[in-house]
């Protein structure tokens, strides 16, 4: 299928999706929704850097906080233009602020994609232990900076009030959940490019041999720090539309480690070798999680996540879509002989 | 006034690092001598915690016996890990980035095992000595800092002592190095990556008494321990026990005049910062081979 014919489609499914929701009319559906929605677009960014070039970014929680915090920031600065600039540029400001949830998308994108390079070029270089090693600290440093930084809330949080209203739309959570649902297409679209792309082949050389890869002429480190940053910048835009999605955050939410684990566990069950795989993760994970929230208790459904995580990448390494595979193959060969 | 605020804040680090020492022990050997990525770590250091949590409220005895009588059963769960490790990812030649995803669910599973037998509370221990404190001038010693780094020194130089002097000891530093070699020394390299395996999961049942004697724990402390542990390890040049010790007894001295001077918020930035200046500058280490 063509990439245009190909974003057709997954837009058509969105939006029978949006609609179905909205036939039923129930708000709980959207709120349920937009979390699954987040997670597919965390886990298929994931996927870009850990599935396509075998390098492991334990940091998701921190590339999708510095999409909260991104968002947060610009808020808070549109609440007090008339403090923070001087008065000649108060009146035109005024007339951009506050800034709308898409600019802020892509302001996100754009911190979360810079802080991956300069990540990227630091420890990119070495092997890849090195770098899982920096991803897992860098949590914990971007935590400690926005909990001692008091302009976007510190260690008490920071209110973002979201419009009640918002015209075409209605109500405002439904604005969100197409938000996520655009979000959603633009990562599947640009995951099953890279892979059909020189730039996939390139990806999966380093992933195979990455010394050979080297030898042979492949621009190794510059196509890690693509991978580092597309990678970043979609995980921060998935970070970006939450502030307004909880109304208040803190920095013990935006940087729970949930999302670190569940972006890494949903590839991984689902299958890391192409774009299929962490959407039949992230839908698969993403639903039992809800309803075990609902039922169970949420430290409970984190719990299965982790237990899950171990048991696939022991029993079976190549996920949901490797079983499937092998299924496959298999009935193929029966109806043959 | 400035001055004696300077001195006490390196002991304190100079106390603290001994702690360090004792907890990244286990990472130096597992990540540094047998390429095992082992983030897992800081979560059985958090479980040794609890462990002496559990038994000295019920039965009033000091942390670090407790510790001591714990090992065997970290060796025994060690070996377990190792031999599941093995089996699932070294065997199959596939251990990088399925390894990892394995140690991280460890430590994910850990945390929140934890969370829901006790709760997201702090906890602390009882023992006669956390109050105390020793003073030689203006030098100050808090009685908890004192005992765990001194504890944490012997443990250490036991740990170097049988690296250097033991057969056993020399095998894993060779195993590191050329496993085909030790094999025609009729030494199974599996048996020796398991040893030593278990010996660095043992070395977090010590590293969990001192750290709830020094401080209340959560089940999620594990976590602000693994970019502090990795840049001591990686600081100190991977492999190399003395190194890990004077990288350990640097970050801890950094981190205690940070929060004397800036204050205790910003600790955790100082070993990432370090982790980071030491991987683009010099990935070897200080000490590196």
């Amino acid at each position: 299928m063509r990439t245009p014919a190909f974003i057709l489609v997954l837009t058509a499914v969105a939006a029978a999706l949006y609609f179905a929701f909205n036939y039923v009319g129930n708000d709980y559906l959207f709120f349920a929704g937009y979390t699954v929605l987040q997670y597919i677009v965390l886990a298929t960014a994931w996927n870009i850097l850990g599935g396509y070039c075998g390098y492991v970014n334990f940091g998701s929680a921190g590339f999708f906080a510095i999409g909260v915090y991104t968002t947060v920031f610009f808020h808070t600065v549109g609440q007090q233009i008339d403090t923070l600039m001087p008065e000649f540029l108060v009146a035109p400001m005024q007339l951009i602020f506050p800034l709308p949830l898409p600019i802020l998308i892509v302001l996100a994108g754009a911190v979360a994609g810079l802080v991956g390079l300069g990540m990227g070029y630091l420890t990119l270089r070495l092997r890849g232990v090195f770098f899982a090693i920096a991803t897992l600290a860098l949590t914990v440093v971007l935590e400690t900076f926005i909990v001692n930084w008091s302009f976007v809330g510190g260690s008490r949080g920071a209110y973002v009030i979201p419009p009640n209203e918002v015209p075409i739309f209605g109500h405002f959570i439904q604005f969100l959940f197409a938000l996520m649902l655009a979000l959603v297409i633009l990562a599947l679209t640009t995951a099953r490019l890279i892979e059909r792309s020189k730039l996939g082949v390139g990806f999966a050389t380093i992933r195979d041999d990455e010394l050979a890869a080297e030898a042979s002429g492949v621009p190794t480190l510059r196509l890690k720090l693509v991978a580092t940053v597309v990678s970043g910048a979609l995980m921060g835009m998935a970070g970006a539309p939450f502030p307004f999605y909880i109304g208040y955050v803190e920095p013990a939410s935006a940087f729970n480690l949930s999302y670190a684990v569940n972006s890494i566990a949903m590839p991984m069950i689902g299958g890391t070798t192409s774009w299929v795989g962490p959407l039949v993760g992230a839908l698969l994970l993403g639903t039992l999680q809800q309803v075990a929230t609902v039922t169970i208790s949420s430290a409970v459904n984190l719990l299965i996540v982790g237990l899950l995580l171990i048991f696939f990448v022991i029993i079976a390494p190549r996920g949901i879509v490797g079983l499937v595979q092998d299924w496959m193959r298999k009935s193929r060969k029966e109806t043959k002989s | 006034m400035e001055f004696d605020l300077l001195i006490n804040a390196i002991i304190a680090g100079l106390m603290l690092g001994g702690f360090y020492a004792a907890v990244t022990a286990g990472i130096s050997i597992s990540f540094g001598m047998l390429d095992i990525v082992n983030i897992a770590h800081p979560g059985f250091i958090i479980l040794g915690s609890y462990i002496a949590y559990i038994v000295n409220v019920h039965f009033g005895v000091d942390p670090i016996l407790i510790a001591i009588v714990a090992l065997p059963g970290f060796y025994l769960l060690g070996s377990v890990i190792y031999q599941v490790y093995y089996q699932s990812f070294e065997k199959r030649g596939q251990d990088s980035l399925r390894g990892l995803a394995f140690f991280f669910g460890l430590l994910f599973v850990t945390e929140v095992s934890l969370n829901l037998v006790f709760g997201v509370d702090y906890r602390s221990v009882d023992v006669p000595y956390i109050g105390g404190s020793v003073s030689i001038g203006a030098m100050e010693f808090p009685v908890r800092m004192l005992v765990p780094c001194l504890v944490s020194l012997v443990m250490f130089g036991g740990l170097i002592l049988f690296m250097s002097r033991t057969f056993i000891g020399r095998a894993v530093m060779a195993v590191s190095q050329d496993p085909q070699a030790l094999q025609l020394m009729a030494v199974d390299p599996i048996r020796i990556k398991r040893i030593a395996f278990s010996i660095s999961i043992a070395t977090a049942s010590m590293a969990g008494a001192f750290l709830i004697i020094i401080q209340p724990v959560i089940p999620s402390a594990g976590r602000e321990y693994i970019g502090r542990v990795f840049a001591i390890c990686v600081l100190g040049g991977l492999g190399s026990l003395p190194g890990t010790l004077i990288a350990a007894l640097m970050i801890g001295v950094i981190e205690s005049i940070t929060s004397t001077f800036y204050g205790p918020s910003w600790a955790p930035a100082v070993s990432f910062g370090l982790l980071l200046l030491t991987l683009a500058v010099r990935p070897s280490g200080i000490f590196g081979r």
